[in-house]
């Protein structure tokens, strides 16, 4: 299986004043067709930088200063603006965080539809307005042909997810890149919003990078997770793998810190420290400073390594025997 | 909609009734005009014959109900220098003035709207920079004084243009504007484009703060990500949500040209209701200035009742709450 994303040393900086950000900092991962990935980390780990990378959204003074984003073969990297615009909502699609934010509040929810098709596509505006009153029918949306003659203030939060998750889907893209899609959205609603997704990229066979600090919502969605702190991976595998036995320090906290019903009143774990300033990380590993397991090798920086079954980047895996036997 | 408009009437009405008695009692304290009127050499029965015959004798609260019961009639009274109505001799003025207004304001909103969106896009280029930096000259530099050096130049030094007064007129769907013979636009050009510089300026800053504020929003990224065009983004998705506090100031200022257009129109002895105003304050021409205040009243009620409608037109978001009252 060909893998429709493969990124490869993807190094994406910010040349502000006060110095470098390294935001991004040599991230890998391969997403194949009907795979979801997801793409979990702290904020400010770089996952959503990672994902504007792709579609080529890094405004100065941020650029992506070296690596290869290879999408269905070619590298777009650094492609000309033409070409990514080519691609953008209609190969690649990206799902935003807030829904009250992402559409525009004075223009209708038609006009916010067609005009995703009508700029890839060269179709009347008919046809383009019942492929979108079809779109909104498939994510659940009730009496789309209403809703399309509504503005984005006229509908919930959960209801203008689902219309760019409708508006994602609409030019049958090869990836679709959810940036915390449901992060805004009560619990509810959440588990429809990832229920609607999880549906329509199983239908379509879109590949799909899903972003979040909660493992918890990627741990029945997606194929496979990775594990960003302070710009690199961490940790990468199988959902699984990842889940039931997570060998970095930091993935065991990630899911310590997960309240669950049979530790009621139990005091909810929490991993000491800051996520670190980008401007001054540590020395050695990144993630060092904040770590239980840390021990004098954690001075240098850590190497990414094949260990069971994953890639990881740590010198002191937890619970690595019980895996491996 | 019918409700708002009729509350917003009975609103304007007591607005109306507060200005006339403001007006009216603080016109009358100022200056004898009895002096002005009568010859020199006139003895005390004449002076009392005028008196009377001005109905000056009359307690001050007499007089303000006498012009009530006129101005319900639409008799506003009658100029003291002139005698002919008040009101007549306005309407006698207003065409040069509004024709003069409206150019100043289409002079604002053809150059101000494009400098500033420019501007905002491109906020570090040099010329951008040369743009704001003359916007703030167009803020502080005081009309009176550009008035004399457009003169200066345009008229006096290179002669392209004459300095004074509003040329032939021409009569077109009814109205007579100098704006429809040659001659006349030759003579506009100057006072209006005097009275318009500090609405330029503001159209610049205005558009500008605008752009650079949607620019950062969260609709405009999801824009790109949908592959929209540059072109479609600004003139669509931005434009639209500028023109919303744009088109309410520039409306709400179009009031202010009609007010203010008295320093350009003494300049450029344009025959308009700003001239007549200073000749008839210089001469204490009482009725004419009260007749004069109440019509400007009457213009800003009337300018604001139509951004309000036209403001509900363009935001979406007002609309909705105005079906809820």
């Amino acid at each position: 299986m060909t893998a429709v994303l493969d990124v490869s040393g993807l190094k994406t900086h910010f040349f502000t004043h006060a110095g470098v950000v390294k935001a991004v900092d040599g991230v890998d991962f391969a997403v194949s067709k009907g795979e979801i990935m997801g793409l979990v980390g702290e904020s400010g780990s770089g996952k959503s930088i990672t994902g504007f990378s792709i579609l080529g959204l890094i405004d100065p003074p941020g650029r992506i200063v070296e690596g290869a984003i290879r999408f269905n073969g070619e590298d777009i990297a650094n492609a000309p603006e033409e070409r990514l615009q080519r691609l953008r909502g209609n190969r690649i699609s990206m799902i935003f965080q807030d829904p009250m934010m992402t559409l525009n509040p004075v223009l209708r929810i038609d006009t916010q539809m067609i005009e995703a098709i009508l700029a890839h596509e060269k179709i009347d505006r008919k046809s383009a307005w019942e492929r979108s009153r079809d779109a909104l029918g498939l994510v659940g949306i009730p009496s789309p042909e209403e809703r399309l003659r509504a503005y984005p203030h006229q509908l919930s939060g959960g209801m203008r997810q689902r219309v760019a998750i409708a508006t994602a889907f609409l030019n049958k893209p090869d990836l679709i890149i959810a940036d915390e899609p449901t992060t805004a959205l009560d619990v509810t609603i959440q588990a429809q919003i990832i229920h609607e997704a999880q549906k329509l990229t199983r239908q379509t066979g879109t590949a799909m990078i899903w972003i979040t600090h909660d493992l918890a919502v990627v741990a029945g969605l997606a194929d496979k997770i990775s594990v960003m702190y302070a710009g690199r991976i961490v940790e990468q595998g199988g959902t699984d793998d990842v889940i039931d036995h997570p060998l970095h320090p930091y993935t065991v906290g990630l899911l310590g810190s997960v309240p669950t019903a049979n530790q009621r009143g139990a005091r909810l774990f929490q991993i000491e420290g800051m996520t670190p300033n980008m401007l001054a990380l540590p020395q050695g590993c990144a993630f060092g400073p904040r770590c239980r397991a840390r021990t004098a090798a954690c001075a240098t920086q850590p190497a990414i390594s094949d260990v069971a079954r994953r890639r990881l980047r740590c010198f002191n895996p937890q619970a690595l025997a019980e895996v491996q036997e | 909609m019918t409700v708002f408009i009729i509350r917003r009437l009975l609103q304007a009405l007591l607005v109306v009734v507060l200005m006339s008695v403001i007006v009216f009692f603080g016109v009358n304290i100022v200056g004898d005009p009895v002096y002005m009127l009568v010859s020199p050499d006139a003895d005390q029965d004449d002076i009392a014959a005028a008196i009377a015959r001005l109905g000056l004798d009359r307690p001050i609260w007499e007089q303000y109900l006498l012009f009530l019961k006129g101005a319900l009639q639409g008799d506003l009274g009658n100029s003291f220098i002139f005698g002919e109505p008040a009101l007549q001799l306005i309407m006698h003025h207003m065409p040069a003035t509004m024709e003069l207004a409206f150019t100043a304001l289409m002079l604002a909103i053809v150059i101000g709207i494009p400098l500033g969106l420019y501007a905002g896009l491109y906020s570090e280029s040099p010329l951008s920079k040369g743009i704001m930096a003359g916007s703030i000259l167009g803020f502080s530099l005081p009309t009176f004084w550009v008035g004399l050096m457009l003169i200066m130049l345009f008229a006096v030094e290179l002669g392209w243009v004459p300095a004074t007064g509003r040329g032939d007129t021409a009569t077109f769907l009814g109205i007579q504007s100098s704006l429809f013979t040659p001659d006349g636009l030759s003579h506009i050009f100057l006072p209006a484009l005097n009275l318009a510089l500090l609405k330029i300026s503001l159209a610049i800053r205005l558009t500008r703060a605008g752009v650079r504020e949607a620019l950062g929003q969260d609709y405009v990224k999801y824009a790109r990500a949908k592959g929209l065009t540059t072109r479609r983004i600004i003139f669509v998705h931005v434009m639209k949500n500028i023109m919303i506090p744009v088109v309410t100031v520039m409306g709400l200022e179009f009031g202010s040209l009609i007010g203010f257009s008295v320093v350009t129109e003494t300049i450029f002895a344009w025959p308009g209701m700003g001239k007549l105003l200073i000749d008839a304050i210089l001469q204490l021409d009482r009725p004419v200035v009260v007749a004069y205040l109440m019509i400007i009243v009457l213009f800003f009620i009337v300018i604001n009742l139509i951004v309000d409608i036209l403001y509900s037109l363009l935001d979406p978001r007002v609309r909705l709450q105005d079906q809820g009252a």
